[in-house]
């Protein structure tokens, strides 16, 4: 087909069949390409055609279509993205290292350590292959945390699924978890937390957020750009196959439509064990400085590599795609660009250092190939055996695209929905407040996950303090001095739908309480924000909300968000996902051994609970249970909020409390039987005084899920320090009872008893019943 | 008694890490006229009397719901095994 080298030797004509040359494309303007099939709109191809004053080569058209999907240019969400950026103050920005738009953000948790994490989704490839796609969404947030300049250090998984008794869940569950563990557990990574919640909504749209965190020095950060004119581009890790071609980016970016045929899937393999190496061999390079600039392959591949690499460094690079090693010798050099291969790092090495580099890849025994050469020029150019295929602004493709506004408007049904408040059944007497503990404590959403996080390895690497079921999963970072960090992700997507504003926020307050319970101090936020499709006026406006709602919260509360992932077009057959703004909080703790575990453990000590109980059960786990969901969700006061984690840091740093737990879903009922279940050791509570004080009965002081609370065990010789602590803070603060180690029982004075064996018989079996 | 066979590889495009793993162990073992590996499964079905169009039908089906994983496997073969006194030929 391409006429246009006369003067060169005649091309294999395996290779040179096909090959839509720049100089092709200016020739056959009217040709048609398949711009629709790869998910271009129709304006924006317009566009494409407008920037390069040409039709696009296929190639790139391939580049195009992957760079300005919804899963990698974020258009329909930016433009509300921004606040993020714009309600940052500069004293948030403290311990910023780096911020939003690099891999993930980076914070400085001094001693010259920094701690750089993120959380992504990898919903739509999970609920077509369970176990690849959980598998390669660990393998593809590991790297981003890699391509920082960090080691890898602990994993996390926020996950949601269907009903628990649909008859799809199991595939999912199973494929799922066993993934996340399979690749997570081989890397040799602790996964120290998450959450995993049961919801009809998620059955065709589970939901697999994956969060990494990674410790580096100050001085080791790497950023993605190509800097250097005549420095050395070089492709290395695995081979590039046909594998998840336009997977993560067009399959993330449409909805699944029960009416069409199912999409083929793009689904890819991974292979951790490679990816082990790829992190030694990479944290080698760093260690021996012979990288400039480094970038992950993920989603789009190649072409968001280069684009990206070209585009934030000096603008120009030209590349030789044949030189790209191949599993599949027969892929065509669009299929080349768009691939998702897994395990694969791009990086820019000066001509002096790629001997150096060569000989560390040799020890690693990993494959590499030289690709070409930064240049200043402007243009991202790529050849194939010399022909000219791609000739693009570099910007045009990873950041100037298409920009949407998308309309949104409050849902009508809103109104209607929040004025339906929980009338439901409220257990009154003592028999029937233990009943429901038992329910609430046996529910998918409250009982234990054990069955799950056991089969991911918590422990391995010897820095875990804290993971599940604690508060938030805690890792050492130095060895020698303790200092750590903690993290914990939250979201509860029932308060988003009842109102996605306070949603946010309570995400936010919880994964910020949970973080504080340990002792850590809130430093630092990532999101992943999961939702339906941004087309639908409703669920845009469900987003707008969220983010405002986010923005705000990390401005009052003084977090700044360092990165994250937005996850759009969750949904099937036009019913949307609730709302799913999964919020991780990163927290420092100076020694990880002053680190406050959920259970209560000394006999005798005080029992107190922070806060203050109103009657909030709308949009709760018992409404749940109850088969309700309207009304409005708890209020999220985020001035209580910072009160209450100073008092939990600073008591914990000062050795007043011994244990704590937040109070979340489930409220007190959950919490108290939580910290018993723990170590196993049971306490008498009193509860009256609280329903006094806080005017509500027995069932509200039990499962409201008022936020801004927390109880925590308190030894008797620090009770007044503690006491006086709380009244200078002037924080609610209550004693509601005694641990017991001798009746190994939960003993809620003048209503019930309950055993510790009958209460973990139930927490404990629910999903081995299902599931086993 | 007949037996059925199916066999199941990885879908061409998809990456076979076990067969990656084989093709890298074959020189360090001396076996260097090799350039590639791919390992499948291989499953044998046994039937207890003859085989019906009907039989096979349902081992297909099988084939292509449980023994495989059609996101990333192709089942490449689904036949009646020759009958031998010594099992596998």
């Amino acid at each position: 087909m391409t006429l246009n080298s006369s003067a060169a030797p005649a091309p294999s004509e395996s290779r040179k069949f096909n090959i839509d040359t720049v100089a092709h494309a200016t020739d056959t303007p009217e040709l048609e390409l398949p711009w629709a099939a790869l998910g271009l709109k129709e304006n924006e191809f317009d566009r494409v055609v407008e920037i390069l004053g040409r039709r696009p080569t296929a190639a790139e058209l391939a580049m195009y279509s992957v760079m300005w999907s919804e899963h990698c240019s974020y258009k329909s969400s930016k433009v509300h993205l921004k606040q993020f950026g714009d309600k940052v103050t500069d004293a948030m920005k403290k311990h910023l290292l780096v911020g939003i738009g690099e891999n993930a953000g980076v914070v400085d948790i001094g001693d010259g350590w920094a701690v750089t994490f993120k959380v992504e989704s990898h919903n739509h490839p999970s609920f077509v292959e369970p176990y690849q796609g959980a598998a390669t969404g660990v393998g593809g947030i590991v790297r981003d945390i890699i391509s920082m300049g960090a080691r890898p250090v602990a994993i996390m998984d926020p996950l949601r699924f269907g009903a628990i008794d649909h008859p799809d869940t199991p595939r999912l569950v199973h494929g799922i978890v066993s993934g996340i563990g399979g690749y997570g557990n081989s890397l040799g990574l602790p996964n120290i937390g998450g959450e995993v919640v049961f919801g009809s909504v998620y059955q065709g749209n589970p939901l697999v957020n994956a969060l990494a965190v990674g410790v580096l020095r100050h001085e080791d950060i790497r950023l993605a750009n190509a800097s250097g004119v005549g420095n050395k581009v070089v492709l290395f890790g695995a081979r590039t196959g046909g594998d998840g071609i336009g997977g993560a980016s067009v399959l993330a970016s449409e909805s699944f439509d029960a009416d069409k045929p199912s999409k083929r899937p793009a689904v890819q393999v991974g292979d951790p064990f490679a990816e082990k190496v790829l992190i030694e061999c990479c944290l080698e390079l760093f260690k021996a400085s012979v990288v400039e600039g480094i970038q992950d392959l993920g989603a789009a591949g190649i072409s968001c590599a280069t684009s990206e690499l070209a585009s934030n460094g000096d603008g120009g690079m030209h590349v030789e795609l044949t030189d790209v090693l191949l599993r599949d010798p027969s892929l065509t050099p669009g299929e080349i660009l768009m691939s998702e291969s897994q395990e694969r790092m791009m990086a820019v090495v000066t001509p002096a250092n790629t001997a150096a580099f060569e000989a560390i890849m040799e020890k690693w025994n990993v494959e590499y190939s030289w690709l070409g050469e930064v240049t200043d020029t402007g243009r991202l150019i790529i050849e194939w055996d010399g022909e000219k295929i791609v000739d693009v602004d570099p910007r045009t493709v990873a950041h100037d695209g298409p920009v949407y506004n998308r309309p949104f408007h409050r849902p009508s049904w809103l109104d209607a929905l929040q004025e339906d408040t929980f009338d439901g059944d409220r257990p009154a007497d003592g028999d029937a407040l233990r009943a429901a503990v038992l329910e609430l404590m046996a529910a998918p959403n409250m009982c234990s996950k054990d069955w799950i996080t056991n089969q991911y390895d918590r422990f391995v690497q010897g820095n875990t303090a804290l993971a599940m079921p604690d508060d938030a999963g805690v890792v050492r970072v130095d060895e020698e001095t303790g200092l750590g960090v903690a993290i914990s992700t939250d979201a509860n997507g029932r308060y988003s739908y009842l109102n996605p504003y306070e949603g946010a926020r309570l995400a936010l307050a919880e994964a910020y309480r949970n973080v504080a319970t340990t002792g850590a101090k809130p430093l630092a936020v990532t999101d992943c924000l999961n939702f339906g499709s941004p087309e639908d006026p409703e669920v845009m406006w469900q987003f707008a909300e969220t983010v405002r709602g986010l923005a705000d919260a990390c401005h009052e509360l003084g977090v700044p968000v360092t990165g994250g992932n937005v996850s759009l077009y969750n949904q099937t057959g036009g019913v949307a996902i609730h709302p799913t703004p999964v919020v991780g909080v990163l927290g420092v703790f100076d020694d990880v051994a002053r680190r406050t575990p959920s259970g209560w453990r000394d006999d005798g000590q005080a029992i107190y609970l922070l806060g203050t109980t109103r009657n909030e059960l709308d949009g709760s786990e018992w409404a749940n249970l109850r088969g309700h969901l309207g009304g409005q969700p708890p209020v999220a006061d985020l001035t209580a909020e910072k009160t209450l984690a100073a008092i939990l840091v600073n008591s914990s740093r000062d050795g007043m409390i011994d244990a704590a737990h937040d109070l979340s879903e489930g409220g007190l009922a959950a919490a108290l039987s939580e910290a018993a279940l723990r170590f196993g050791v049971g306490a008498r509570i009193g509860i009256d005084e609280l329903c006094e004080r806080d005017g509500v009965d027995p069932f509200t002081a039990l499962f409201s899920e008022s936020q801004g609370r927390a109880i925590v065990s308190v030894a008797r010789s620090e009770e007044v320090r503690f006491n006086d602590m709380c009244t200078a803070r002037n924080y609610p603060h209550l004693r509601i009872g005694v641990v017991d180690a001798e009746n190994g029982a939960l003993d809620v004075q003048g209503h019930f008893t309950l055993p510790l064996g009958e209460l973990r018989t139930a927490h404990e079996a629910t999903l081995p019943d299902h599931f086993a | 008694m007949p037996r059925i066979v199916v066999d199941v590889m990885p879908k061409p495009e998809i990456l076979d890490p076990q067969g990656k793993a084989i093709a890298g162990a074959l020189p360090r073992l001396g076996f260097t006229g090799f350039t590639g590996v791919r390992q499948g499964k291989r499953f044998e079905l046994t039937v207890a009397g003859e085989v019906t169009e009907e039989v096979l039908e349902q081992a297909r089906t099988a084939a292509s719901t449980l023994l495989s994983n059609p996101v990333i496997e192709d089942v490449t073969r689904v036949e009646v095994l020759p009958e031998t006194n010594e099992g596998e030929q």
